[in-house]
């Protein structure tokens, strides 16, 4: 059963207690200057946006196929079988291939350190292994973050939609948005009014690259082939010429 | 007799201060990081870093293969007097490229880490591997003019005695990495500007790299000739400029193709700058596609040289249309590169060109004169009878 995490941006008050317990769990500063900030960032990996009278929460979407792993030259992000998509930095060489592949612009580099690293939410990994909920859902005091196995949160999110359908707009985010998250999302108004990214392919895009790489091996075998047998007829033929040359 | 010094011409002048500037920002790059050195942003993570000395220089050290190919796999031995120079270009090239990387990478003292540490499911790092494997391949093809000049008969025997596999596993290597630097673009579909983003990415850098070699074989023929005052191997360079026509006018077919195809020939009306500069860089394609089906342009070494330098231009537009232009707009950000990215960039390039000649001048790089001159002529007589071969 994979966990994930429901945010119901009708829930939020936008009190920011999430943006703290993130904070502290990961050992970063935080003040009124940090707070401000309404972007993730390499020193907040996750934040509350406002949207007029509405709040969103930023955070790692923890997709079902992130593209961030598949593209890793060295593997250091994995997809776990609890759900978070979690990041080995002592891997990591700093390509910065998962800045550019994640359709959702999550993680971010330090940009500033002479060894930096990439920084992303990684769904309290730790906490979740010995069974905990994550620190953000742990603080909030509306329950508009929830943790939980997703399927559980999926059907709640339906129930909420069901029994309340005047206050939702009636489609959960991350059900299918790039082949589905882990991160779930329930709002009143469309989901772009709330600064989600709603021109994100339905598919998951790993498969886009896989496609052309699988030919890999096709192409050495064929190519290989191909190739040899060109250079043995040229040559041969070569080497008849040279002889009749002789002969005259 | 004794040495003159080096007298002081503008170029070196130019050149001294793009090395010192160069200087100055590997200091920026190695003391303040990525940060201090590049306009890069979470939002904007590749810039002109890899756009130009990643894309561009990979592309335009493709020279290589096609003529290992072309010489040694087609046997059309007459191409052999520009073998060597094309090798050497490539073999620069992709050393300069890992140069260029370990400014970009975050952590260039994990070079290696791809080594050791497997995702098959990354281009970057088929990428990766094919890079490393042809960087070492194109050594083992230069390593021929090093024992030439110091006269070592047995290495020279051993190399030739692996010199075919080896040959069909560097052209093997480049189809596969050459193509793999447009499929790198592929996982970003909603991000990148409709006229670029393409399932077909891959064979388009794979076709547009090969007529990139191409050029960049005429480029140097041409300036090598200025250079050490030896005779253009122009007809030669001619019928290669024929087979350049063709390469292009397959690639901007391909190009069209393809955006009619998914439907987006309307973008190519809009008035915004991805608009004109797709216009800028289909330009610089065919106006040389159009003058190189010419004979008389053919035959005229100074128009050769500036339909080959059209070409590149047009690749290089093309490669950082790819790699900048066409994200910004998905980005939610501007991106321009900060004058330390351009410094370094520039100095690599100019790196290139001193090693380039430093090379070429002590190591035999271009064949004995007349050898090339008798050639050459068989060539000429050739050229009329051989429009496919």
């Amino acid at each position: 059963m994979s966990k994930a995490i429901l945010y119901d941006s009708t829930l939020c008050i936008g009190c920011k207690a999430c943006e703290g317990a993130c904070a502290e769990r990961w050992g970063f500063p935080y003040n009124d200057q940090v707070a401000a900030e309404e972007n993730i960032s390499a020193h907040k990996l996750t934040a509350i946006e406002t949207h007029g009278e509405r709040y969103s929460r930023r955070l790692c979407m923890h997709c079902a196929e992130p593209a961030c792993a598949s593209v890793c030259p060295v593997g250091a992000i994995q997809k776990t079988g609890l759900g978070p998509v979690v990041y080995d930095p002592e891997k990591c060489i700093g390509c910065r291939y998962c800045l550019q592949a994640c359709a959702f612009q999550v993680p971010s580099y330090e940009w500033n350190k002479r060894l930096p690293r990439m920084r992303k939410c990684d769904m309290c990994f730790e906490r979740q292994s010995r069974g905990e909920v994550t620190a953000c859902a742990a603080s909030c005091p509306t329950g508009a973050t929830k943790c939980g196995d997703r399927e559980d949160l999926v059907a709640e999110a339906r129930h909420r939609i069901a029994n309340k359908p005047g206050d939702y707009y009636g489609k959960i985010y991350g059900l299918e948005e790039v082949g589905g998250t882990s991160v779930l999302y329930l709002s009143a108004v469309p989901f772009e009014q709330i600064g989600l990214r709603v021109n994100v392919p339905r598919q998951s895009l790993p498969d886009l690259t896989w496609r052309v790489l699988e030919l890999v091996p096709d192409v050495v075998s064929t190519g290989s082939v191909l190739l040899g047998g060109i250079w043995w007829i040229t040559n041969r033929r070569a080497e008849v010429a040279r002889a009749e040359r002789e002969r005259k | 007799m004794t040495r003159r010094r080096p007298k002081i011409t503008v170029w070196r002048a130019i050149f001294a201060a793009i090395l010192l500037s160069g200087l100055y920002a590997t200091y920026l790059r190695v003391f303040y990081g990525l940060g201090g050195s590049t306009n890069l942003s979470d939002k904007f993570p590749w810039g002109l870093w890899i756009a130009f000395d990643i894309l561009c220089g990979v592309g335009l050290a493709a020279g290589g293969f096609t003529l290992v190919a072309v010489v040694h796999i087609f046997n059309v031995e007459r191409y052999k007097p520009i073998l060597r120079p094309a090798i050497l270009t490539s073999f620069l090239g992709y050393s300069l490229v890992v140069v260029a990387l370990l400014y970009d990478l975050g952590r260039p003292d994990r070079l290696w880490h791809p080594l050791v540490m497997w995702n098959p499911h990354s281009v970057m790092f088929e990428v990766a591997w094919c890079v490393m494997l042809y960087t070492t391949v194109l050594f083992l093809e230069f390593l021929p003019m090093v024992f030439e000049k110091f006269g070592w008969h047995r290495p020279l025997a051993w190399i030739h005695y692996i010199s075919v596999p080896l040959m069909i596993t560097g052209v093997l290597l480049s189809t596969l990495h050459q193509s793999s630097l447009g499929t790198l673009f592929l996982i970003v579909p909603e991000k990148m500007y409709a006229l670029w983003y393409s399932p077909t990415l891959p064979a388009q850098f794979y076709i547009s790299a090969i007529a990139v070699g191409l050029a960049m074989t005429i480029f140097e023929s041409w300036h090598s000739s200025r250079a050490f005052g030896r005779a253009l191997e122009l007809p030669l360079l001619a019928s290669m400029g024929r087979v350049l026509a063709v390469l292009l006018a397959v690639y901007l077919w391909l190009r069209f193709l393809d955006l009619s195809h998914r439907q987006v020939l309307g973008l190519l009306a809009v008035n915004r700058t991805e608009t004109w500069l797709f216009w800028l860089e289909i330009a610089l394609f065919i106006v040389p596609t159009i003058l190189l089906f010419q004979k008389r342009v053919r035959m005229s070494p100074g128009a050769l040289y500036a339909c080959a330098v059209l070409v590149v231009f047009g690749f290089i537009a093309n490669r950082l249309n790819v790699g900048v232009t066409s994200l910004e707009s998905g980005s939610g950000t501007h991106y321009v590169p900060r004058w330390s990215e351009v410094a370094i960039t520039l100095s690599i390039v100019a790196a290139g060109f001193a090693i380039f000649r430093v090379i070429a001048e002590y190591f035999p790089v271009f064949e004995a004169q007349s050898h090339a001159v008798a050639l050459a002529e068989t060539a000429e007589r050739e050229e009329e009878r051989i429009p496919v071969e």
